[in-house]
């Protein structure tokens, strides 16, 4: 099982229903693709997210109705600096994809996709809590592993690990 | 949390306002650990829900940033402390796909044997305090007993009971020693006739059914929308189930059925996971008949560790051996997400590799995590002794939950 190279071309990967739907949707939307170890990632533009997990959710297709996984990823310090990541499966036909939106360090704020799959709510307030990054339009917004006082947002690269807070 | 009072407050009578926050928990009995649940009633009704987690905050994300990526190995035994080997499959088979990591027949067929026991011990204890949450106290010890007999296979594989660490990046830590597979096979071929005692006290009891048929009702839409995940899933009529429909360590080799029921309320989600524990004594069976020889360990000197004998005969082994821990080893750049199984339903690592010895960024997603969501929609509307069902009923582990 050796590691084979990863496929970036967007034209390759319009086999999968991911892609094709989204791209037949809004080719603003995608802004890259990759294919990598058995996987898919797709970044999507940041301001179209919640809708194109709608498209994706009724893609009649292949549904991805079911909502695995919101986490986010610190690129401290480069920028765009946050990666938010979506993990979606299709309960019906199998399929699994990865959607991500690029997020620069000034004020993170991303559109929230509670609408879409209500499963994201704890999600998105965790990412919320240890990354920093705000959902509008999420129904309660507040922390949920750290106390309410809590100063600074701990998954953060430049969160301080040592010494009194 | 400061929105809801820590004691009970009583409104005013005067008109409007007739409920009252009752908190349950952090340490009920019946919450498993550190749970707090708000609840809103009026009069024994559960208005609202709102499950408060957090209170076992252990940072262990961050903490496996600051690790080496074999060190994060016993961290993933402390997430979901009722089955680490799930957990740590799970994390390995995650950075064996970064690395591009090929591992031999016998320690797959190994990791399949040792998770379907641990799905049996903690389908144990789900069921011993799920019965003994409804007042059936024999069926908690009858379990525990059983439960027993796990832990002590566990213990001669891996030297512990529960934190066992027994998976390793690129294999096991060691062969199972001699008589292991004798004992598991006593245990496997007694096991169906305990859980027919089980089902003996529990499935036509008179008491039982009428605390868990119709109690804590979740459709199937919800179940999806919601996120619910594993028997909760199931226990709603959606078939899925990792073992099968995406496989991973050698699990398509095995014969057996996912129990699904459409039922979606508390008696569905025990039948399913009874009808489990059934399921996983043959998947053990299948595997003590067709367990491969040879080495536990993959050939790749720079990440699993020499076995000891060598070390004292070849230098290489020596320096590879000192290399791996004190510098770790690299993987390439990359990222993976690797789900399982659990007891619980779909355990998934998200791993970002930045092509060093330590890992960029470590995600679990947990079960417990996904299925709290739904707490809320099962007991709104029901009596407070429902609630004590459907937790039960979602079997949490609270260091699940937590991150």
């Amino acid at each position: 099982m050796a590691l084979t190279p990863a496929i970036t071309d967007l034209e390759q990967l319009k086999s999968h229903p991911a892609v094709a739907r989204l791209l037949e949707w809004n080719t603003a939307a995608v802004q890259s693709a990759k294919y990598d170890r058995d996987e898919l990632t797709i970044w999507v533009d940041k301001h179209l997210i919640r809708d194109a997990c709608a498209i994706l959710r009724d893609n009649p297709a292949c549904p991805f109705d079911y909502l695995c996984d919101v986490t986010a990823v610190d690129w401290f310090p480069s920028q765009p600096r946050f990666e938010v990541v979506y993990h979606l499966l299709s309960l019906s036909k199998k399929e699994r994809v990865r959607l991500k939106a690029r997020l620069d360090d000034e004020g993170p704020v991303l559109e929230s996709v509670t609408s879409v799959w209500p499963a994201a709510n704890y999600f998105e307030r965790e990412v919320f809590d240890l990354f920093g990054i705000r959902f509008t339009g999420h129904p309660r917004l507040e922390r949920l592993l750290m106390p309410d006082d809590w100063e600074g947002h701990p998954l953060r690269k430049d969160y301080p690990v040592e010494g009194y807070r | 949390m400061t929105q809801y009072p820590t004691s009970p407050v009583l409104e005013p009578v005067a008109g409007q306002e007739k409920t009252l926050v009752l908190n349950m928990g952090p340490q009920h009995p019946s919450t498993h650990g550190v749970l707090r649940l708000v609840l809103e009633i009026d009069g024994e009704t559960v208005v609202r829900v709102m499950p408060e987690i957090g209170f076992l905050h252990t940072g262990i994300e961050k903490t496996c940033e600051a690790k080496f990526y074999q060190q994060v190995v016993p961290l993933t035994d402390r997430i979901d402390y009722l089955c680490p080997m799930t957990n740590n499959l799970t994390y390995c088979l995650a950075v064996e796909k970064l690395l591009g990591l090929e591992i031999p027949p016998r320690a797959q067929w190994m990791r399949v044997l040792m998770n379907e026991l641990t799905r049996i011990n903690s389908h144990l204890v789900w069921l011993g305090t799920h019965a003994m949450d409804l007042g059936a106290m024999t069926v908690f010890l009858y379990c525990f007993r059983e439960r027993e007999d796990v832990l002590r296979l566990f213990e001669m594989v891996s030297g512990q009971r529960m934190m066992t660490s027994y998976f390793r990046i690129g294999g096991l830590a060691l062969d199972p020693p001699l008589g292991f597979f004798k004992k598991v096979k006593a245990f496997a071929d007694r096991f169906l006739g305990n859980v027919d005692e089980y089902e003996g006290l529990l499935t036509g009891n008179p008491i039982f059914l009428m605390r868990v048929k119709g109690v804590a009702h979740l459709s199937k839409e919800d179940a999806i929308a919601l996120g619910a995940t594993g028997p909760t899933l199931r226990g709603s009529g959606v078939d899925i189930d990792l073992r099968r429909d995406a496989p991973y360590s050698s699990y398509e080799k095995f014969k057996f059925k996912v129990p699904v029921s459409n039922g979606g309320d508390v008696w569905a989600r025990y039948v399913c996971r009874v009808q489990e524990l059934r399921e996983s004594i043959g998947i053990v069976q299948q595997a003590l008949a067709g367990m491969p020889e040879g080495s536990t360990k993959a050939d790749a000197p720079k990440v699993v560790l020499p076995d000891r004998e060598k070390m004292k005969t070849q230098m290489e082994a020596l320096i590879y051996h000192f290399k791996i821990i004190t510098e770790g080893f690299t993987v390439p750049a990359g990222e993976v997400y690797q789900a399982v199984e659990s007891p619980r339903g779909e355990m998934g690592y998200y791993i970002v590799s930045d092509g060093t010895a330590k890992p960029y960024r470590v995600h679990m997603r947990s079960p417990s995590f996904a299925n709290m969501q739904v707490l809320a929609k099962m007991c709104e509307g029901r009596l407070i002794a429902d609630v004590i069902a459907a937790i039960g009923s979602i079997d949490v582990v609270v260091g699940d939950i937590d991150r």
